[in-house]
């Protein structure tokens, strides 16, 4: 009886351990109601906007921009891989949509659960089956610009994934002149790929683009997906193994790390995020336009990143929202109008990329470690003596899997 | 096998082209009857080489700027494609105030431009001092990633002082040396004012840089401070001086590099030296990040590169190329082409 008692424990112990007590994916730090009244907020939030309102659309591409972000910290910031061609998995994504919900492969006839009508020109597949596609062709292109970097480390990364951002933008400026079959070239390059389908679910209908309140609630979806994988991500043995590599690479491979599954599988997930931040983007944009696919997108990215706090989730949320914020709302709409409420005859466009690069500065310096800095980072800042002895201390999925002895 | 890679790799499209032109030849232009004239000889190759000398030299410059700045705080300074930017926009606009037009003698345009490149190297260098002291000096013991983001910030702000400054569009300046005359010919290959312009410069300051890094008690304390600065510091060093006689340094060359731009494309542009930025931060990395002389060679490597491919396949798959180079390079040799061991790459 007590043999049964003693095994009872022992898994009732190694459940526990598994399953955080607290919901560790929110950080532990708010309760379960608080946060479904947060969700419970952010859905009803564009009501309180007309569905054209210039703040509404900042938000839903400042949201878009959220999933890019959190999709970079997973490389940056868990990995700790500097990568500075995230905007390939952008491009990625757009041409998804490009070539997959559009009239631009004008040989072909498919449609599916679209309102396309039948027989129209072009592959039309429906929203969710263009972000399963992108999904997967940027988790292999992710592979791929992983694959020569695993012998690298450091800022020898960053020029390698730089390298092949840049390739990638080349590659699709001069898509147009590359012919695959009978006049199909493989992008519309700087000409760009026009007016891709709306996004349908059957039972909703079509998205319109004079109502801004669905495109919202897409995007919000999409984003709270991404957040909880991420949280996720982050607690579970891979997510771990990321952060041992990102502290010690030498020390982690020899306590059995896989170092080439744990690197690629950074670069695999964070380019599947970005791919359907992509996606997203470029259906809400409405063009498929090879100039948009450049280095400077990557650095406004990896800016969103460090300015949260690098490896922070809360962070990356909010280094998205403020860069997004300044760049879509308040530099165009409210600080360029500010000289005229003011009675004053003076332009501030001219100013706005030296605006943001000195809030850029000034907020670096106030804050080095980041707007929202990860609770481990914060505590090696502070000069906390052996700080991962306090967090081993700590009840969490941790003890679960250390008493199994798994190398 | 990894270094017999290397050498094939970086030999691959000068080779191929050399083969091409002697075996189906190259197009110089249409005969009256409307054939193609083709030519079976190397100064097309000559030319290309001597072209990618010259551009890389520049890209040499700036290059040593990033190494420099790499090697002794491990920053990639992202602002310095645009000090070297406001290099061009202030030797140019000096040159103009000096009175330096086409109709100028020989004596008046070099006496000018020394002065020019003198005040221009101070300018740049000081401005990256500054650079230094506002944006990177307050973060060193911050996170590793954060001085990047002022780095970014400070490229910003560059650019939008060089878009007040001469507008939205590339502008053209006097071509105050000739740049496109010919000098004088190897068999048949025209060397150009402006081939010898970049390459007589680039070889006497990397030189002057060598000698004052290797041979002066400042040399050895930039050395010193880039191996270890906390024993640096014990040994009665002072590494902030340091540190921003590093800044200045690299911002000079950049300042010399703009001009010699400026001379040699007669050509200016605000967002020039992103361009210019990325290729040199390439070559850097490309020769081995912290060493003078990888990124000499890394630049004219790239540049050459660029020669050949702006040529034969098109300006518009020139960048595709050069990455396609350092990613070669960087599968085949991690540590650049003169990089040492070092614990950041193995």
């Amino acid at each position: 009886m007590s043999e049964l008692k003693a095994q009872l424990q022992e898994w009732r112990e190694a459940l526990l351990g598994r399953m955080p007590t607290a919901p560790r994916w929110v950080g532990g730090r708010w309760s379960r109601p608080g946060l479904l009244l947060g969700i419970a907020f952010l859905i009803v939030f564009p009501l309180m906007f007309s569905q054209s309102s210039g703040f509404l659309q900042a938000t839903i591409i400042a949201l878009a921009y959220v999933v890019m972000a959190l999709g970079l910290n997973v490389v940056i910031g868990f990995a700790g891989l500097l990568d500075l061609g995230y905007v390939a998995f952008y491009a990625f994504g757009a041409y998804a949509v490009g070539w997959f919900a559009s009239d631009f492969f004008f040989a072909e006839h498919i449609s599916v659960l679209t309102s396309a009508t039948p027989g129209e020109i072009g592959i039309h597949l429906n929203f969710i089956l263009v972000l399963i596609c992108a999904v997967i062709v940027t988790s292999t292109a992710g592979v791929i610009i992983g694959l020569p970097t695993l012998r690298l480390r450091g800022d020898y990364i960053a020029i390698v994934t730089l390298g092949f951002g840049e390739i990638i933008g080349t590659l699709v400026v001069n898509g147009s002149s590359i012919h695959i079959f009978s006049g199909q070239t493989l992008t519309a390059g700087n000409l760009g790929i026009s007016a891709p389908d709306l996004p349908y679910f059957p039972g909703i209908g079509t998205f319109g683009l004079l109502s801004l309140r669905p495109w919202y609630w897409l995007i919000l979806a999409i984003a709270l997906f991404v957040l909880f994988v991420v949280y996720r991500l982050r607690d579970s043995r891979l997510g771990r193994a990321w952060i041992a590599l990102r502290e010690d690479e030498v020390a982690a491979v020899s306590m059995g790390i896989p170092l080439v599954k744990t690197k690629l599988m950074a670069y695999a997930i964070g380019g599947a995020f970005g791919g359907m931040s992509g996606v997203f983007l470029a259906d809400f944009d409405q063009t498929v336009n090879a100039s948009q696919f450049q280095f400077s997108f990557s650095i406004f990215v990896v800016s969103m990143v460090i300015l949260g706090g690098i490896g922070s989730i809360p962070g990356a949320v909010l280094g998205a929202l403020v860069i997004s914020y300044i760049n879509y709302y308040l530099i165009p709409d409210v600080l360029n109008t500010l000289p005229h409420t003011f009675g004053l005859n003076f332009d501030l466009t001219d100013l706005s990329i030296g605006i943001y690069g000195f809030l850029l500065v000034i907020v670096m310096v106030l804050r080095p470690q980041g707007l929202w800095p990860e609770k481990r980072r914060k505590r090696e800042l502070a000069g906390e003596v052996a700080p991962e002895l306090t967090e081993m201390a700590e009840p969490t999925a941790w003890s679960g899997e250390i008493g199994h002895g798994q190398r | 096998m990894g270094s017999w890679g290397l050498i094939l790799a970086l030999l691959a499209l000068p080779i191929y082209y050399t083969l091409h032109d002697l075996i189906s030849g190259y197009q110089v232009g249409l005969a009256a009857n409307g054939h193609p004239i083709v030519h079976h000889d190397l100064s097309l190759i000559g030319f290309n080489l001597v072209e990618g000398l010259s551009n890389g030299s520049i890209w040499a410059l700036i290059a040593i700027g990033y190494t420099l700045v790499y090697g002794i705080i491990e920053l990639i300074n992202f602002a310095h494609g645009d000090v070297f930017m406001i290099g061009s926009f202030t030797g140019t606009t000096l040159w103009a105030a000096l009175g330096l037009t086409l109709a100028t003698g020989p004596l008046g345009v070099v006496l000018g431009l020394i002065l020019t490149l003198i005040v221009t190297m101070l300018v740049t260098g000081s401005l990256n001092v500054l650079i230094e002291r506002v944006a990177y000096k307050p973060l060193r013991h911050a996170p590793k990633l954060a001085p990047l983001i002022t780095a970014i910030g400070f490229s910003f702000v560059l650019e939008n002082v060089g878009l007040l400054w001469q507008g939205g569009n590339p502008v053209s300046v006097a071509d105050l040396i000739h740049s496109g005359d010919t000098l004088f010919s190897i068999s048949g290959v025209a060397v150009h004012r402006r081939d010898v312009l970049a390459i007589g410069m680039m070889i006497p300051l990397v030189m002057a840089l060598s000698w004052f890094v290797g041979r002066t008690r400042a040399g050895r304390a930039m050395r010193a401070t880039a191996q270890d600065p906390e024993a640096a510091r014990l040994m009665g060093i002072n590494v902030n001086n340091t540190i921003s006689l590093t800044f200045m340094l690299g911002g000079m060359l950049a300042g010399a590099a703009g001009i010699i731009y400026a001379l040699y494309d007669a050509n200016i542009w605000y967002f020039q030296g992103f361009r210019a930025g990325l290729i040199a931060f390439t070559a850097a990395v490309m020769g081995g990040i912290g060493n003078i002389r990888g990124a000499v060679l890394g630049g004219l490597i790239i540049g050459i590169v660029q020669q050949m491919s702006d040529y034969r396949l098109g300006t518009q798959w020139t960048e595709a190329v050069i990455f396609v180079y350092l990613i070669l390079v960087m599968v085949l040799r991690p540590r650049g082409l003169l990089g040492e061991e070092t614990r950041e790459a193995g």
